[in-house]
């Protein structure tokens, strides 16, 4: 097995030193994630605020009980990559890889069932430009302008989640691989932890989703 | 800082504690809350978001520095958030 100075780059002084630099570059990289986000967050804030009654009937149409087990599928991905990180630190090995595939597999679920959805959305005529009824919309408090402008949201959101996610996927077959040559020990596990924390944020990021997207108003329906 | 292992029990009861508010939050929707909805729907995803960073993501057990690396993206997001909305809330205050 590996020993501590084996993975150490010549420029840290110990391999505790080079596992936070680590750590914290991914922090960064996240805290930049955040404005990735962010910026369509804050024209979303801004449009919701003009247009409160558009985006309340239009969120209503989303498809929550999808949405809603998407939500458990995506937290049940943060349990196992969380025990998988766990796995590496007490030298699990063989859980390390069933962890890790896991993680891999719930991810893929969540892409099929989001796939899904899509989908169901399309055949309800919400997807602008491609099948949408401006009839259907008409009404004394909204116009159906911008219920588009909430459907483009939910897609431009939705969808650069579910890029960071299959991103997120690539990298976790990558690290499967890698945990079954055996790479990872207790003495070396950093691209673990920190796809670890890159997973759990992606996973923040719908945790939000759910309620900006699926729950603007009192709901109606399930579906 | 070496490094803290936290057992599976830990994350298990806050998986399971994720899943209850994931079933609050969408139960919760259906009751009319007027102008509350809004706040109970992102306070919900506040906890839940704030269990996963601290918890799953190691942040309770993290160097300072890496506290003050998330807060700064906080941060800036809030300066675009504020900065924004300082421009589109007070339009309509403005005579043309």
């Amino acid at each position: 097995m590996s020993t501590d100075s084996s993975h150490r780059a010549s420029h840290f002084d110990t391999a505790e030193q080079q596992r936070e630099a680590g750590k914290l570059g991914m922090w960064i990289f996240l805290a930049t994630e955040i404005m990735v986000f962010g910026a369509v967050f804050t024209g979303y804030i801004v449009y919701r605020m003009q247009f409160p009654r558009a985006f309340a009937l239009a969120s209503d149409h989303l498809n929550l009980l999808i949405g809603g087990i998407n939500t458990g599928v995506l937290l049940t991905s943060s349990l196992t990559m969380a025990l998988a990180v766990h796995a590496a630190q007490v030298n699990l090995q063989r859980r390390l890889v069933l962890c890790l595939s896991l993680t891999a597999l719930l991810g893929t679920l969540f892409m099929v069932l989001k796939g899904v959805e899509y989908y169901l959305d399309y055949r309800e005529n919400l997807v602008p430009g491609l099948a949408f009824q401006p009839s259907e919309w008409f009404s004394a408090e909204t116009r159906p302008e911008h219920v588009e402008l909430f459907l483009v949201f939910y897609y431009v959101l939705t969808g650069l989640h579910a890029i960071h996610l299959t991103i997120g996927i690539v990298i976790l077959l990558l690290l499967t691989v890698r945990a079954k040559q055996g790479r990872f020990s207790p003495a070396y596990y950093t691209p673990v932890e920190v796809f670890g924390l890159y997973w759990h944020f992606v996973d923040v990021v719908w945790i939000f989703l759910l309620p900006l997207l699926y729950l603007v108003a009192t709901r109606t329906s399930l579906v | 800082m070496s490094e803290k292992v936290i057992s599976p029990g830990v994350y298990f009861i806050v998986y399971g504690a994720l899943l209850l508010l994931t079933l609050l939050t969408v139960g919760v929707s259906f009751v009319d809350l007027g102008r509350w909805h809004l706040i109970v729907g992102l306070g919900i995803a506040a906890a839940k978001g704030a269990l996963v960073i601290l918890i799953f993501m190691h942040a309770w057990y993290s160097a300072r520095l890496t506290w003050i690396m998330f807060a700064g993206g906080l941060f800036w997001f809030a300066i675009l958030v504020a900065f924004t909305l300082s421009d589109y809330l007070t339009r309509s205050l403005l005579a043309y």
